[in-house]
């Protein structure tokens, strides 16, 4: 059954490649590709719009539609009359552990991540290219391989040091070790797009380096600086599986919660929840955006 | 006489010698080397480590070293041979790789949709792109629940359709795990697919069509070969995180379609066998880094840069 839809959706997709390109207008979407195009970001899409209609749902146990309700919105706001689902307390706590840990995570990776990406941008030194190489290990290897040895390594350094019981510390701790390395690539990446003659030019007007750093490389390097803290931030925001094997009782961030929630059973406010997140994540995506192109102009 | 002068080097507008030069590395890209030295490559080690520690009855790992792990994991226990984990592996690299496939099918048409477009559209569908991956993977997974639950519109219809028996969900099943991780790793592989398509050089598709190039010969000769270095990118960021995928998985697998990751997370959970769980986490990291090393080896640092 599975191998009938598929071999299917092939077989479209198929069709819309080959007449995708045509002879003479060869950069114009032709229809096929574009109806493909629009099932893919269906695809994309349909989760976050289906959670968003749950949200306004109600019911406290089904998956299917009853009437609607803005009741859980309302609770997650602190109406305490609306019964089911979730603690106030509960929420309000890994709302603000997840808030916590992305904010200082972020500006600790953002820090020593552009740093580090300056210095391999700028200074060739034995194990430069290793460093640049093990960079990359934090974007491809399976989270739950990192959360794992990170555990471990907790456990090992528990024994000498009470600072890495699982908790806050542990945890940004973990998320600054995967921020820095995306934080130090996109850095590093902006600054192989600059003019080094700008640099040298500083340095031949006297400028000190660390004067030239600081009026020329960082203003350049800025959006590239800005772009890494904010991949980093929402990397923190949303991941799951390091913080849940890094985590103590008392710092479960909302990922945590969430993932909680639905193992035990489906909590109808995990819904306006996700939903408020969603919007918020959207909303900052578009301000950064807003930002970016009146950085342009 | 001369003295005998140090070899300077060259390095943002002014000539350092070698001591100078480490200095100034130490001073901007220590602080990273340190942190990823103790928080990266030492707790690898440790896992490798502990991967041949004992687990004694309290479920503490202990010594003496041994390499039971392994050999538990290719399948000989004390109670006799059982290849169960060797079939977990299979499964979970059959479902990489066909999730693979299907991110790479669907990726194509839409990399290439993005690239028909001017370039300010071109931004912004690509956000569109990327912004369902900013939403938390438990919420999307949790999504595919509600969408796949005995009652829902969708379950009805494949009901109707004879696909699946009424009153049962669409989950648990392959087919559910299958759709969740296409929809999670998608807009990985249409990232570096897309800057590919956009690097092309048409006038070869037009010189290749002046040559009397069917569709397909032009497709598959002149386009596919430029986006290979976005397509192999693309191919790297889904089929090894996917590897250790536990949480589509274990929300829309439930029992039937358990993976190497839900295996991981069991050995650090209920199971609480770290040694073994150490093992098999090693055997996946080492599959990574294998993988990255030879990638690098290939494309050299500047083509890296395709995977971010």
């Amino acid at each position: 059954m599975f191998w009938i839809f598929f071999l299917g959706g092939m077989t479209i997709l198929f069709l819309a490649w080959h007449f995708g390109l045509r002879r003479s207008q060869v950069r114009k979407a032709s229809l096929p590709l574009s109806i493909t195009s629009f099932f893919a970001f269906v695809f994309l899409y349909a989760p976050i719009l289906v959670v968003a209609v749950m949200s306004f749902n109600n019911s406290r146990f089904r998956l299917d539609w009853v009437g609607f309700t803005t009741k859980w919105y309302a609770k997650i706001f602190g109406d305490e009359s609306v019964t089911g689902g979730l603690e106030g307390a509960q929420l309000l706590a890994a709302t603000q552990n997840t808030l916590v840990l992305a904010i200082i995570s972020t500006a600790i990776a953002t820090v020593i991540g552009s740093l580090l990406g300056y210095g391999l941008h700028r200074y060739r030194f034995p194990g430069s290219k290793l460093v640049a190489w093990l960079m990359y290990i934090p974007v491809v290897t399976p989270d739950i391989v990192m959360a794992i040895s990170l555990l471990l390594l907790y456990q090992v350094l528990r024994n000498i040091l009470p600072f890495f019981e699982p908790g806050m510390p542990s945890m940004i701790i973990a998320h600054v070790t995967f921020q820095i390395a995306f934080v130090a690539i996109v850095v590093r990446s902006r600054l192989a797009t600059l003019d080094p003659a700008l640099e040298e030019a500083a340095r031949d007007l006297y400028a000190s380096p660390l004067e030239t750093v600081r009026q020329v490389v960082l203003p350049l390097a800025l959006p590239g600086v800005m772009a890494g803290a904010l991949l980093a931030f929402t990397l923190s925001i949303d991941d799951f599986v390091i913080s849940f094997f890094t985590s103590g009782p008392e710092s479960q961030t909302l990922p945590i919660l969430i993932y909680a929630s639905v193992k035990r059973g489906i909590t109808p406010d995990i819904n306006a929840l996700s939903t408020i997140i969603v919007l918020l994540t959207m909303i900052g995506v578009f301000l950064s955006q807003i930002l970016q192109r009146n950085q342009k102009d | 006489m001369t003295t005998k002068k140090p070899k300077l080097e060259a390095a943002g507008g002014e000539l350092l010698t070698p001591r100078q030069l480490l200095t100034r590395a130490a001073a901007t890209a220590g602080a990273g080397i340190v942190w990823i030295a103790l928080f990266l490559v030492l707790p690898m080690l440790i896992l490798f480590g502990y991967s041949f520690l004992t687990r004694d009855e309290l479920g503490n790992a202990v010594f003496p070293l041994t390499i039971d792990n392994y050999v538990r994991f290719a399948g000989w226990d004390v109670l006799g041979y059982d290849a169960a984990y060797l079939i977990i592996v299979g499964r979970t690299i059959v479902v990489s790789l066909v999730t693979t496939f299907f991110c790479v099918l669907i990726a194509y048409p839409l990399a290439f949709f993005i690239a028909a477009h001017k370039p300010q559209v071109r931004d912004r569908l690509m956000i569109f792109v990327i912004v369902p991956s900013w939403v938390n993977l438990v919420i999307r997974t949790y999504a595919w629940m509600i969408m796949f639950n005995p009652s829902s519109p969708l379950t009805q219809l494949a009901a109707s359709l004879g696909i699946v028996k009424p009153n049962e969900g669409l989950y648990p099943s392959d087919f559910a795990v299958y759709l969740g991780m296409v929809n999670v790793f998608l807009p990985f592989i249409v990232l570096p697919l897309y800057s590919a398509v956009e690097r092309i050089d048409w006038s070869q598709l037009e010189a290749a069509q002046d040559l009397y190039a069917t569709k397909t010969q032009a497709f598959f000769q002149v386009l596919v070969p430029q986006t290979l270095p976005g397509l192999t990118a693309g191919i790297i960021l889904t089929a090894i995180p996917a590897l250790g995928m536990f949480v589509v998985p274990d929300l829309l697998g439930g029992a039937k379609v358990a993976l190497i990751g839900n295996s991981i997370a069991q050995q650090f959970g209920s199971s609480r066998d770290y040694p073994f769980g150490a093992a098999i986490s090693f055997l996946v990291m080492g599959l990574t880094l294998l993988v990255l090393w030879l990638y690098a080896r290939r494309v050299g640092e500047k083509g890296m840069r395709d995977l971010l």
